[in-house]
């Protein structure tokens, strides 16, 4: 599996979803093309589905908070008779890497975080209207759903199968949100997750599987008048809408990526991209207005937008890249202009969108498996929202005083209202919280110093940088470092990076990307899954997996 | 000592696996039989309910005399469980098990997938009966409408057999799924039967017959890979029950060639040579060979969906886990494992239909519609020479597999009966000379008139040879309670 995976897509492409819009209510159906696989040699058979499939979904969740802030209920259903989803296809993940697997997993869990936040965060609430068998990740799609409908028509079921049939885990947040979030009880959760065929009718709604269960005859029209009750309750005022064109992007031949915003060059040899991050290329927006009228023009979305793409971009494409180093360049102050604007009309339906995508860019820079590192260099831009990025990586460089024959703005690090609240990580602290976990304190004291622009000296004692160097340090130090990172085994840093960067509290999402991922990751590593006589192998061939019985 | 012969009626339910010492499992049957006595008098019309009806019953598992003869009302019909005789060191005959000892209790690491053979199989028996339950309003004949109740209540007998494996076998989650098994109800929108041709009416006779030879053929064909089984309590059940699908079997192949022999006598009467001559045949009273054909195609190609996708995972599973063998399984020749065996399946490539080598082990649903084809092309041939001896030029044909199909590789393309690739335009043209039109169906609906008379039968169908249980022509099968 090396080709290259795009994940910009749109409407006019789609080949296994589609949306009815009716005025507050969206239906969305799931209606696999079984022969539209991403890759050669497997078929998407009973909704099942492949990271093509998963990569229509998250368009379709982001333009419907964009293109559609009318919307307050998204009903998720399947188009075809007797199956709901089958979940990841089987043929699909036994033939491909353990890095696409864990790629894969990797983004469709980001999806069903995003669809599952768009309630709290953009009034925007997903039902799934489940008819016909929900199972493996079926019923993750479904978990992910803030309500859970399931017709009762003694056959109809939901299901995490995985364990009995594959071997492996419902690793799409299945185990967890199972726990967590339903709260099903754990001795039946047991059960339940050892149990191929999983569990329908009233017992489901009894082990808190699901929310509802009804009668088939009854189903399209409680799940229709669910969906009117809940787009009646929400107080949400939203539309019209925006649209989200195609991105400003080309590819060169050596790899690297010009986006409007964002420049990803690559050191193949030396094993890292650089990602540059512009400021903002012109003045304004002035007003909310004005903000609308330039749809996805503004800065803000414009470069979220931009920098996503790039970082799922090198995830997928550019696997052997292991340290990203993060730029800026550009005004810090005019980017804290375009970011007062979004903070202080947080009720305007597209200002709180695009703080929203932000938030969720920036945990998609936190759990992305790669070393990385930040240079706040001269003529840098970390300034408010931007100053996250000094935090998601793992070290960060500032320069010190001039540097010879360098006539950029000396370096600086900006405090904003932005540090302090809207872009929670996975584990619902801040950045500076989780950073400062042990001195609570010192978050207090930063946030009195919002506005102010802190060169090395003040940035290093605020302990908001790893590192401040002169000129005459700088490039050996940085080199050093860097070259010392490429040297070491890409797993164990894969493995410290993610247990560093997440202090404190855990939370469910933390618990999927930490717990729950780590083990079938681990898994995904054994014969018992993956070796030729494995159960994700043999899976399809009718002889069962042979196992090794050791507990380890 | 257990009497495996003779059936013990000491307690509510005639059986021969010791029902009166196991009183776990007869409280069970005791618990769920008014349900089914409900679902049973709920179905069939009241004034067939009241009729004595000349019935075999089983009483005996021995081949020699397994049944008795005998007026019975259907609500009082004894629904036994039946198991053919163990036999003595049977060893499991297929899969990655094979010559182990036969299971005598349920493996646990094929409990699911066993108890979803068992539901599946279940499920269809009840299903006919709920297809057919009106065909007694319009019956040809005593002797058809006896017909139609000893296959019906042969069906709920075979639900009977299937419940006693999911109460004695599979718990609490048994009696679950025994009770669903009433639950479901052909063509409900609650909560319809498993399988799509179930949930299709049998709007007539004609239907019914064909439905019979058909489809029934299509549970015989399921009922002989599960009486391969290595568990050997499913092997058991689904041998006896064999016994009582041949009947069913028969019913259909006369059936269809009393229908065809009147037709060809009709129109030799009439001085009609041309078979085509529809209109002038049908204004006589009998359906015409062409139809018969659509009737023919229709049922057939639903009763193929019925075997699942040529390459079946769960299929392949099942036969390695040992649980569900092939036809004939122990006498065909190779090593009953099939890990490295090969079979030709149907494939599309490229938009043509080809002929593919796949694992033998994912083939099995195909393997089994072979033989199936096989199985059901003996009777169409039968019925040729029914046409041939009246010498009309017309030959019934089983349609290739491709057309007309809701499951499998060939669901998403249009094909001829002869397996040609048509455009969706093309086949929507000539799809009414392939399949029975509304106006077929009203023509043979308009035929439809009950025929009460002992003695005597519909115009559009011929006598039997001869009577069941060997009874004279003119036995009253069924006393009608005319309420």
């Amino acid at each position: 599996m090396t080709k290259i995976i795009d994940f910009q897509t749109d409407p006019s492409k789609y080949r296994h979803w589609r949306v009815e819009y009716d005025g507050d209510v969206a239906n969305l159906f799931m209606d696999v093309d079984e022969n539209g696989g991403l890759f050669e040699g497997y078929q998407l058979k009973l909704n099942s589905y492949d990271l093509g499939v998963d990569i229509e979904l998250a368009d379709i969740v982001q333009r419907m908070r964009f293109e559609h802030p009318e919307v307050k209920v998204v009903v998720m259903r399947s188009g075809k008779d007797r199956v709901f989803c089958a979940g990841a296809n089987i043929r699909m993940l036994g033939g491909a890497s353990h890095a696409h697997k864990v790629n894969f997993c990797k983004f469709t869990n980001e999806t069903r975080n995003t669809y599952e936040a768009a309630e709290a965060d953009s009034g925007q609430k997903y039902i799934a209207a489940v008819k016909g068998a929900c199972a493996g990740g079926g019923y993750e799609l479904a978990l992910a759903c803030n309500h859970i409908m399931l017709t009762d028509d003694s056959a109809s079921s939901v299901a995490l199968p995985e364990v009995p049939l594959l071997a492996v885990l419902p690793g799409t947040g299945g185990l967890t949100r199972v726990t967590d979030k339903r709260k099903v009880r754990r001795d039946l959760a047991d059960i339940f997750c050892s149990t191929e065929e999983g569990v329908k009718g009233k017992r489901a709604k009894d082990w808190r599987l699901v929310d509802e269960v009804i009668p088939n005859s009854k189903f399209d029209d409680a799940v229709a008048q669910r969906a009117k009750e809940f787009a009646a309750a929400s107080s949400k005022v939203a539309g019209p809408g925006i649209t989200l064109g195609p991105l400003a992007r080309s590819f060169h031949k050596s790899g690297a990526v010009s986006y409007s915003l964002v420049e990803v060059e690559l050191d193949r040899p030396g094993r890292k991209a650089t990602i540059t991050l512009k400021g903002p290329d012109a003045a304004g927006p002035g007003s909310v207005t004005d903000l609308h009228a330039r749809g996805d023009q503004s800065y803000l979305l414009r470069l979220a937008r931009e920098l996503d793409d790039a970082i799922l971009h090198l995830r997928l494409n550019e696997r052997e890249l292991g340290l990203l180093v993060f730029r800026s360049q550009g005004d810090p102050e005019a980017v804290l202009a375009q970011e007062r604007l979004l903070l202080e009309n947080r009720e305007d339906w597209l200002a709180n969108e695009i703080l929203a995508y932000w938030k969720r860019v920036l945990k998609r820079v936190d759990m992305t498996s790669r070393s990385m590192i930040a240079l706040v260099e001269h003529g840098a831009c970390f300034a408010g929202v931007l100053a996250e990025l000094l935090w998601a990586v793992d070290r960060s460089y500032m320069m010190e005083d001039e540097f010879e024959g360098d006539n950029r703005p000396m370096a600086s690090v900006t405090l904003s209202p932005a540090n302090f609240g809207p872009f929670p990580m996975g584990n619902d602290l801040t950045r500076l919280q989780t950073r400062f976990l042990g001195t609570p304190e010192a978050v207090t004291a930063l946030e009195g110093r919002t506005g102010a622009a802190m060169e090395a000296s003040e940035a290093m004692e605020a302990g908001l940088v790893t590192f401040a160097y002169d000129d005459i340090d700088w490039e050996d130090e940085i080199r050093i470092f860097m070259e010392e990172r490429a040297s070491f085994s890409p797993d164990a840093m894969t493995g410290m990076e993610a247990n560093l960067r997440f202090a404190g509290p855990e939370t469910m999402e933390t618990r999927i990307f930490g717990r729950l991922t780590a083990w079938q990751n681990w898994i995904f590593q054994r014969p018992n899954a993956v070796g030729a006589e494995g159960a994700l192998q043999r899976y399809g061939t009718g002889l069962r997996g042979n196992y090794n019985m050791e507990r380890v | 000592m257990l009497d495996l012969i003779n059936v013990s009626y000491d307690t509510q339910i005639p059986n021969n696996v010791g029902l009166s010492s196991d009183k776990r499992v007869l409280k069970a049957l005791e618990k769920w039989h008014p349900g089914y006595i409900n679902w049973w008098n709920d179905l069939i019309p009241d004034n067939f309910q009241q009729s004595l009806v000349y019935l075999r019953t089983a009483v005996s598992v021995d081949p020699k005399g397994w049944a008795k003869f005998d007026y019975v009302k259907m609500p009082e019909y004894r629904w036994g469980i039946l198991l053919a005789p163990q036999a003595e060191d049977r060893r499991i005959p297929c899969g990655e098990h094979a010559g182990q000892p036969a299971w005598q209790e349920v493996p646990g690491e094929y409990r699911n997938m066993l108890k979803r053979l068992i539901v599946i199989q279940g499920d269809t028996e009840p299903a006919s009966v709920e297809q057919q339950r009106f065909l007694g309003l319009t019956a040809p004949s005593l002797y058809d409408l006896r017909n139609l109740f000893q296959v019906n209540v042969e069906e709920g007998r075979h639900l009977w057999a299937m419940v006693y494996l999911l109460h004695k076998y599979f718990g609490a989650d048994g009696r679950e799924e025994a009770d669903d098994l009433l639950r479901r109800q052909s063509g409900s929108e609650e909560a319809p039967r498993m399988l799509g041709a179930f949930n299709e009416e049998t709007p007539d006779w004609l239907s019914f017959f064909m439905f019979t030879y058909f489809t029934d053929r299509d549970g015989k064909m399921q009922l002989e890979s599960l009486a391969q089984s290595g568990f050997d309590p499913l092997s058991r059940t689904c041998r006896f029950m064999l016994t009582e699908e041949a009947h069913h079997m028969f019913v259909g192949e006369t059936g269809v060639g009393r229908v065809i022999e009147r037709t060809c006598q009709v129109m030799k009467e009439n001085g009609i040579d041309d078979p085509h001559d529809i209109d002038r045949i049908r204004a006589l009273g009998v359906i015409d060979l062409p139809t018969i054909q659509k009737k023919l195609n229709l049922h057939y190609t639903l009763s193929l969906d019925l075997f699942g996708q040529e390459v079946s995972t769960n299929a392949a599973n099942a036969f390695n886990a040992g649980i569900k063998g092939r036809y004939m399984e122990h006498r065909l020749d190779d090593d009953h494992k099939l890990q490295s065996a090969t079979y030709m399946v149907w494939d599309l490539e490229d938009g043509k239909v080809v002929r593919k080598e796949v694992p033998a082990l994912t083939a099995i649903n195909m393997r089994l519609r072979d033989d199936y084809t096989r199985d059901a092309s003996g009777g169409v041939g039968r019925w040729n020479k029914i046409i041939d001896k009246a010498g009309i030029q017309f030959q019934l044909v089983l349609p290739h597999e491709s057309f007309n199909r809701a499951i499998g590789v060939f669901a998403n393309g249009r094909f001829d009966p002869t397996g040609r690739r048509l455009g969706e335009a093309e086949y929507d043209a000539a799809r009414a000379g392939w399949l029975p039109s509304k106006a077929d169906g009203d023509f043979i609906q308009s035929l439809m008139k009950p025929q009460y008379e002992p003695g005597q039968f519909a115009g559009w169908i011929a006598p039997p040879k001869v009577g069941i249980d060997n009874k004279p022509g003119d036995y009253e099968y069924v006393k009608l309670h005319m309420a």
